[in-house]
């Protein structure tokens, strides 16, 4: 008796719904599992076809049963650019991630710990850099390179990342930094501590989960852009594409050839997916943590 | 030996070395400065390479792509305002102005629409964070691995063949006939077809972060409200909506610049063809099909133009951020 009461009260205080609860549970489950579905769908499609032949691709949808094997992801590593263009990727992300996140940690240090005059205005000029458009640099930079005989070269990707994922990676940094307490850089100062090693020794191993943050946001930035690739490399070099030139270049020239689109495709998306389910906690703390680059 | 590997452990190694040992080397010449200097110069040492690729990269070419937007083709003579004019007067330009503008209003309305709805939803879940991975993993992937996956997606033939692309089989399965998605331009079909595949990649964007917002709403507060007899959908619009607003208003202006520089999707998916490009790849067609780095330049400066706004709200944000610090 009490029970029933008891659910009688709670249904009273979840609201006037005529709806009875179990089956609202229903609706929402059903929802939910639904919204993940259509989320899951598209890449699930593609996914199938990639290990599908070019004769059951052609003529019936994924969905329908055929053989499968791994033949197309042999061809594409073989026959195409796309093995050179993963190694590419590598050489220009990684450094175009180190770069960024060292100089921006000497910015955020001195924008956190030190007084200079013009400091405030000086990082309010750095926010609003935050979101000019890339389209923005393009022209000059591109014949900037041109007359040092950049264009095409790792080295100027490295550069243009660099400068260009400065405005948020100095942002998330100093953000955190600032945060860091006080007291702890005073008594290291009281000690007899140059700012160098109050950096190396304090501020940088502290904000270890900024910089784990930032790091992921800057190598899935880089190693998924096109824009910037194809426009410094592109023209010049084009043996020196990573895999999102390389790909796009594919969609060109296979048409229809889903098999090995969608082959080349998961070769692209190989590595950052793996980051990002190895280190999702991170990615999720930098996007919630400075949710306005532009 | 792969030579680029030499490069790459070069970098990988010498890159660091170098920088740490600019502040080493700072600190060092700062023992040469006397003290008073000291404390002034310090700063600005830290920031200078900083400073040095912000000056490069952003500033130098933001002011030089101005310029050059009054000049002409090649760069020789200051035409004023033409390659304004030619943006405002060429029918090809005005569909990619407004396709920008339809992007501008869907994407962020799907895109929050749907985060909101999501996150709403997951929150009364119990594997709530398998959920949130499943719809906010596209963001981790590349606009060209997306813009393949969903070219697949809306792949077309004629009817009566068999549909591969799972949209128009779907269709076909319940009787309905198969449309060419992204070659239809009747009512902008093909550029929504587009900001779906980019509302698909975002939504999860906007998810996460209102879903952290949610979770800081206070309990007791939604639970005083259904104890005084609010209904779930009251307690909703009254009291958690008008908490979620200023973090709405945040993933709008970030969804916005990015319907804003739309370019890679439609670089992949159609290269503009059907009427369905955007400002950003009608600039990289004037720079590279046409070689035209006046009218490139004036496309560049009119999407600043159109993100200065933007850049005002983050700005004010940021001041009244600080403001309570």
């Amino acid at each position: 008796m009490t029970a029933v009461t008891g659910a009688r009260a709670i249904t009273a205080v979840e609201g006037t719904s005529r709806i009875p609860k179990p089956l609202r549970r229903v609706g929402i489950h059903v929802a939910v599992i639904g919204l993940m579905a259509i989320w899951l769908l598209p890449t699930i499609g593609l996914f199938v076809n990639s290990f599908r032949t070019e004769d059951a691709v052609a003529s019936s949808g994924w969905w329908v049963p055929s053989s499968y094997s791994l033949e197309n992801y042999q061809y594409i590593l073989s026959q195409s650019s796309i093995g050179d263009a993963f190694i590419n990727s590598l050489f220009i992300t990684i450094p175009a991630t180190i770069i960024p996140i060292l100089v921006a940690a000497f910015a955020a240090y001195a924008f956190s710990w030190m007084n200079f005059p013009g400091r405030n205005w000086l990082f309010i000029f750095v926010v609003g850099l935050l979101v000019v458009p890339l389209q923005m640099t393009l022209i000059p930079i591109l014949r900037l390179f041109a007359s040092l005989g950049l264009n095409g070269e790792f080295l100027a990707v490295w550069l243009a990342h660099t400068g260009y994922g400065l405005p948020f990676a100095i942002y998330l940094l100093r953000n955190f930094m600032g945060s860091l307490p006080r007291e702890v850089f005073e008594s290291a100062y009281i000690d007899g501590a140059s700012p160098v090693t109050a950096f190396f020794r304090l501020a940088l191993p502290m904000s270890v989960p900024a910089i784990a943050a930032l790091a992921i946001f800057q190598f899935l930035f880089v190693w998924n852009d096109l824009l910037v690739a194809i426009t410094y490399i592109g023209a010049a070099r084009p043996e020196n594409l990573p895999l999102t030139g390389a790909v796009s270049n594919l969609v060109s020239s296979l048409g229809d050839g889903w098999q090995l689109l969608g082959a080349a495709a998961f070769l692209s998306m190989a590595l950052p997916l793996a980051v990002f389910f190895a280190l999702q906690r991170y990615f999720v703390r930098g996007i919630t943590g400075g949710a306005v680059k532009g | 030996m792969d030579p680029r590997l030499g490069t790459a452990v070069v970098v990988v190694v010498g890159v660091p070395a170098v920088l740490i040992g600019y502040i080493y080397g700072t600190e060092l010449l700062l023992r040469l400065a006397p003290e008073r200097l000291k404390a002034t110069l310090r700063p600005w040492l830290w920031l200078l390479p900083a400073l040095l690729f912000l000056g490069v990269f952003l500033i130098y070419p933001t002011i030089g792509t101005i310029i050059r937007s009054f000049q002409d083709k090649i760069g020789t003579a200051f035409v004023g305002l033409d390659n304004y004019a030619w943006f405002f007067g060429t029918d090809e330009a005005l569909v990619a102005l407004r396709n920008n503008v339809i992007w501008l209003v869907l994407l962020p309305l799907i895109t929050v629409g749907f985060g909101l709805i999501i996150a709403v939803l997951v929150d009364r879940v119990r594997y709530e964070s398998i959920a949130k991975s499943v719809i906010f993993v596209p963001l981790a992937i590349s606009m060209v691995a997306a813009g393949v996956i969903w070219k697949f997606m809306y792949a077309y033939k004629s009817p009566g063949e068999a549909q591969v692309g799972t949209v128009n089989g779907v269709l076909t399965t319940f009787g309905g006939s198969p449309v060419p998605w992204i070659l239809n331009d009747t009512l902008a079909l093909n550029t929504i077809a587009l900001i779906v595949v980019m509302a698909w990649m975002w939504t999860g964007f906007a998810m996460v972060i209102i879903s952290a917002a949610l979770k800081g709403i206070s309990a007791e507060l939604l639970e005083a409200a259904r104890v005084d007899g609010a209904t779930e959908w009251q307690v909703f619009r009254r009291i958690v909506f008008p908490l979620l607003l200023p973090t709405i208003a945040v993933v709008s202006t970030t969804v916005i610049i990015t319907a804003l520089k739309a370019f890679d999707i439609v670089y992949v998916m159609t290269g503009g063809q059907n009427d369905t490009n955007v400002i950003a790849h009608l600039m990289y067609q004037e720079m590279f099909s046409f070689s035209d780095f006046g009218r490139a330049s004036a496309l560049a400066v009119i999407l600043l133009i159109a993100i200065i706004p933007i850049m005002i709200f983050n700005i004010s944000r940021f001041r009244a951020q600080e403001a309570i610090r």
